[in-house]
């Protein structure tokens, strides 16, 4: 192995010399220790590596070894249910190694070489094979049928391919290529700064349901769409992301926990196994990978973690899945690359961001979308992207912020005057928005005729109550007609009713969309009936005393079983109406 | 191997740079002899060929370029830890200062501590009933947690601390408690209010106390809260005891980070601190919690004055993005006399979730606060308006709200400093303001509490 001499130590960053031949973004390795380190600059035979390891004790003289290969990631079965560290070590086989703590230098394989997985071949040696081909697969959790796909450089005839038992290094499928023959086990390497290719990309046309009421009704990402939820610290951010994790409609969960709290990662670990999947009731576990780099661990590893989740995640799209990342939280890796660059002395951007901050961002999110992957049969996968960000002072002027308004296409907007209020989830409803409205529409409404135009209506009711609440500011509720103040309460019927929701209520956390499209119809039904009946004389106050109010009120806790119960309210509504208005025309009331 | 140099090319603000160095490794430990035989210790921040940067814990007073000698110990700074600790004084890099004996170390370790493995944590679940009703009933702390207190100057944020450490209990008994302080930059009358009480309390032994006052060097806090840390997880995670930490005040630590980049000529972030700023304060941060198979935890409060009580100065800010909530001091509430000034709106527990309900307060708990939140919520949204139009202006519910509000400001928020609440008081307390709304307004209690509490006029406090 070729070596070089280190010169400079400080911290994260190391710079060595007589590294001649070094590519940019190679793995090196630092020092005897052989700590984990990749270049990131070369100025003659003098290269800058950042390391990926705490780099106390080590200083001038001592050796860099080349590896000649950039950082990439291992893909193959074993990845689901595993929780590794930004460049891919598993945390669990780290912890029965060395104990509770992270000490460093510790070299263990991505995926598990002793576990023995069952692989079935789906295509018949002599066949000719082109990179992406599907040909065999292995069940790698009871929700995820894991693909063995021909790697994306290879084509050429399958000489050989075996069926049975075996660990992920066993050689199973031989290709005779134009040049040689050449042997491949379970696993395929690919470097994570590079996107997987595809045959082509298509358009977002499906709603990615995620449970969530003013998500999915309001403010929708489409599978293989961009989002990012930025907010200042309390504003629950990092439970939308969980609860997207848990509730999203997607086949493949990659959760990167970003620079972001050692707590956060461990109340996934101890939840998912428990928690069922609403669609298959198996754990959500299953199908859930997690990439944790928390706060305290080394901050260039954090950088490299949101690409290794991605790389990962474009994997299970490449077998034709829907993935959906989320990335908790962007501002941390955002952090990790200022921080480096800091190091490195480059001339800073905004608020000592490098310059190239924006390009980052936007190709780390262009790697989201729908795709045609690469290989025969046919198919489609999709990698939706979920972005948190947490700006200084959850000041939205932040550079960060604004690079990723520019590229995402969702913009769920928390505000911690909402989370205060304890109205959660804390998303406004005034600032957010979805450009996938329109490309989605006809998806939402084939679960119900009419969601989109009612989700308007909804919409233009809250935007017209803050309108109103001015006026109230100014001139007190007294001022406002009767009309006017059904407004403000069908506006606060939707916001209390429909748009709170509590993630940790047995029931509440996850909504169907045909229970979201009935719960808001509700909303607007009564609304709609009060109005009529304001206008035939019926008064405001018998109107709000109606106890049928606090049944509207409670059709969030209805189970998704029982969803005919939001239909007899309905009826009961009907009901009470009528009887107001007999009670009126026979006088009894005034 | 040990070498010495005389070869000091500069010195600036807390930092020393040494040339024609050999062999010197990055956070090596260094010793410097001045001309007076006054030994200062420091690490080296940063070695580029045979210059190596370092950085002096004490401050740089008394040091000149040329008489100094500086000695690199080829080995990282580590403290001698050991349960004897418990009861003795100490200053802010370890020292004893009480005329006690010296420490007879029983392990020595590196102050940077290791990061936990996110698999090995155990979560924080158990509830610490600390007496005081804004926490327990609204902003609930658990064992393992961090939940800083965001005060302000003048605020009475160090009586709410020592209210904690004086009532905080858990309710399972029979667990060995212990408290490790660390003051960073605070006066003497501060860091002897806490003396006090803690003889006062008699908890004087099982305390661990590390001051580094304001007359002390600023440089030396930086590693303050370090070796508390150390010294709190041997004790946690080796001894098994339960450990409660409290750090006073992370304003003065982060400016002495901030006085070490400048003299690093680093390109500073927000308001001159380092970019680096939220990473440094996270590996103090995330080393509480809980570690599975470990009968002890650390539970974290650190203590901070927000500058002009700005929650977005990057301090609080970068801190409440790290920390598990944040317990925030209201000024408007201090001058209604209302102690402790709990702006419990703002104030947050991000891990009461877990830490309460049915088994650990009661059942009843998690409906209840979020009820009397938004309730309160809605009489400060009515007292708003009253300020403007007059509470004439208000319609008869938010009439009702605006009661409500100032009602359980003056007996929910509002108890005295020795005044310690049991959680079934403080939820019962809860009930008894919530009846003050109609029932119809309880759109966030379940059916069945509201028919087993809210019907029952005998739950009250």
């Amino acid at each position: 192995m070729r070596q070089g001499e280190i010169v400079k130590v400080s911290g994260p960053l190391v710079i060595a010399r007589n590294v001649k031949g070094a590519r940019m973004y190679d793995v090196v390795r630092v020092s005897n220790e052989k700590l984990i380190g990749e270049i990131i600059g070369l100025d003659g035979d003098r290269a800058s590596i950042q390391v990926y390891e705490d780099t106390s004790g080590i200083g001038p003289g001592d050796p860099v070894f080349l590896t000649d290969q950039p950082l990439f990631v291992e893909l193959g079965p074993g990845l689901i249910e595993n929780i590794y560290d930004g460049i891919q070590r598993p945390l669990n086989l780290i912890k029965d190694k060395t104990g509770p703590n992270i000490t460093r230098g510790i070299e263990i394989p991505a995926l598990d070489r002793e576990r023995m997985w069952e692989f079935e071949p789906l295509v018949k040696p002599g066949t000719k094979v082109y990179p992406g081909d599907i040909i065999g697969q292995v069940k790698e959790s009871v929700l995820v049928l894991h693909k063995i796909m021909v790697p994306p450089d290879v084509s050429g005839v399958l000489k050989e391919i075996k069926g049975g038992k075996f660990k992920v290094t066993d050689i199973v499928y031989v290709i005779e290529t134009e040049k040689s023959i050449q042997e491949f086990n379970l696993i395929q390497r690919w470097p994570v700064r590079i996107p997987r290719p595809y045959e082509r990309r298509l358009p977002p046309t499906a709603i990615l349901s995620t449970g969530q009421r003013v998500i999915d009704t309001f403010f929708p990402i489409a599978r293989g769409g961009t989002a990012c939820c930025p907010g200042p610290f309390g504003s629950g951010k990092t439970v939308i992301q969980h609860q997207l994790a848990k509730w999203a409609d997607a086949e493949i969960i990659v959760y990167v926990g970003c620079g972001e709290r050692g707590n956060e990662m461990t109340d996934v670990l101890i939840e998912f196994p428990e928690l069922k999947d609403p669609k298959s009731g198996e754990p959500l576990m299953k199908r859930t990978v997690l990439v944790a780099n928390t706060s305290n661990m080394p901050v260039a590893a954090r950088e490299a973690s949101v690409y290794t989740g991605i790389t990962i995640a474009e994997y299970y799209r490449d077998m034709g899945y829907s993935v959906a990342l989320m990335a908790d939280s962007t501002s941390r890796w955002a952090e990790a690359m200022r921080e480096i660059s800091g190091r490195l002395e480059e001339m800073p951007g905004e608020e000592g961001y490098p310059a190239y901050l924006g390009a980052r961002i936007s190709s780390f999110y262009e790697r989201a979308g729908r795709v045609k992957p690469l290989g025969s049969p046919e198919r489609e996968g999709a990698l939706s992207v979920i972005g948190a960000v947490s700006p200084p002072g959850g000041d939205l002027s932040d550079p960060v912020v604004q690079a990723t308004l520019r590229v995402v296409k969702v913009f769920w907007s928390l505000e911690d005057r909402l989370a205060y209020q304890r109205h959660f989830p804390a998303i406004s409803w005034l600032n957010s928005y979805s450009l996938y409205i329109d490309s989605i529409s006809d998806d939402l409404d084939s679960i119900a005729p009419g969601f989109t135009a009612l989700s308007k209506e909804a919409m233009k009711i809250l935007e017209e109550e803050a309108e109103l609440q001015e006026i109230v500011r100014l001139v007190g509720i007294d001022a406002l007609s009767p009309r006017d103040r059904l407004l403000l309460e069908g506006a606060r019927s939707i916001r209390e009713d429909f748009l709170h929701q509590n993630a940790f209520h047995e029931i509440d956390t996850y909504t169907s969309l045909l229970k979201q499209y009935k719960m808001l119809d509700l909303c607007l039904f009564f609304y709609n009936q009060a109005q009529d009946a304001l206008n035939k004389g019926v008064s405001f106050s018998e109107i709000i005393q109606m106890p049928v109010r606090e049944k509207i009120a409670r059709a969030k806790y209805i189970e998704e079983e029982n969803l005919n119960r939001i239909d007899e309210i309905k009826s009961e509504i009907i009901r009470d109406f009528n009887e107001l208005l007999n009670k009126l025309s026979t006088g009894a009331l005034k | 191997m040990i070498k010495e140099y005389t070869s000091i090319a500069n010195v600036s603000g807390p930092l020393l740079l040494v040339e024609g160095t050999e062999g010197v490794k990055y956070e090596e430990l260094v010793e410097i002899y001045t001309q007076y035989g006054e030994k200062k210790r420091g690490r080296v921040l940063e070695v580029d060929g045979d210059k190596a940067l370092v950085q002096i814990f004490e401050g740089s007073s008394g040091i000149d370029v040329a008489n100094c000698r500086v000695r690199f110990l080829a080995r990282t700074l580590r403290i001698g830890v050991s349960s004897k600790m418990l009861g003795r004084v100490f200053d802010g890099l370890g020292r004893p200062i009480d005329d006690g004996p010296e420490i007879v170390p029983e392990a020595l370790l590196d102050i940077n501590g290791a990061p936990i493995n996110p698999t090995a944590r155990d979560y924080p679940n158990e509830f610490i009933q600390t007496g005081i009703s804004a926490i327990d009933g609204i902003n609930t702390l658990v064992r393992g947690q961090k939940l800083p207190i965001f005060s302000g100057s003048g605020l009475p944020h160090n009586r709410l601390a020592a209210q904690i450490v004086r009532q905080a209990t858990v309710l399972q008994e029979g667990q060995e408690f212990a408290i490790v302080f660390g003051a960073m930059g605070i006066t003497f009358e501060e860091a002897n209010f806490f003396i006090e009480n803690f003889t006062s309390t008699g908890a004087l032994e099982k305390v661990v106390l590390f001051l580094n006052l304001s007359d002390d060097p600023a440089i030396e806090r930086v590693s303050t809260p370090r070796v508390v840390l150390t010294v709190a997880e041997y004790l946690a995670f080796t001894k098994g005891y339960h450990i409660l930490v409290i750090l006073t005040d992370m304003t003065n630590y982060a400016e002495a980070l901030r006085e070490i980049s400048a003299a690093r000529k680093e390109i500073p972030g927000r308001r001159g601190y380092p970019g680096y700023l939220y990473t440094d304060l996270a590996t103090i941060y995330e080393r509480s919690g809980r570690i599975k198979d470990k009968k002890g935890s650390i539970t974290l409060i650190p203590i901070l004055t927000m500058p002009e009580d700005d929650k977005t100065h990057p301090i609080p800010d970068l801190t409440g993005y790290i920390t598990e909530g944040q317990i925030i001091l209201s000024r408007a509430l201090y001058r209604k006399k209302i102690t402790p000034p709990v702006d419990v709106m703002q104030s947050l527990s991000r891990l009461k979730d877990k830490g309460i309900g049915k088994g650990k307060t009661r059942e009843d708990h998690a409906d209840l606060f979020n009820q009397l939140i938004a309730c309160y919520s809605r009489g400060k949204e009515a007292q708003e308006l009253a300020i403007i139009l007059g509470e004439a202006a208000l319609s008869d519910m938010d009439k009702l709200y605006l009661k409500f509000a100032s009602t359980f400001e003056q007996r929910y928020i509002n108890q005295g400093e020795y005044e310690n609440r049991s959680i079934e008081q403080t939820l019962n307390l809860g009930w008894e303001l919530l009846r003050l709304i109609p029932r119809s307004e309880m759109k966030r209690v379940r059916e069945e509490y509201l028919k087993k509490y809210y019907d029952n006029p005998d739950i009250k406090a």
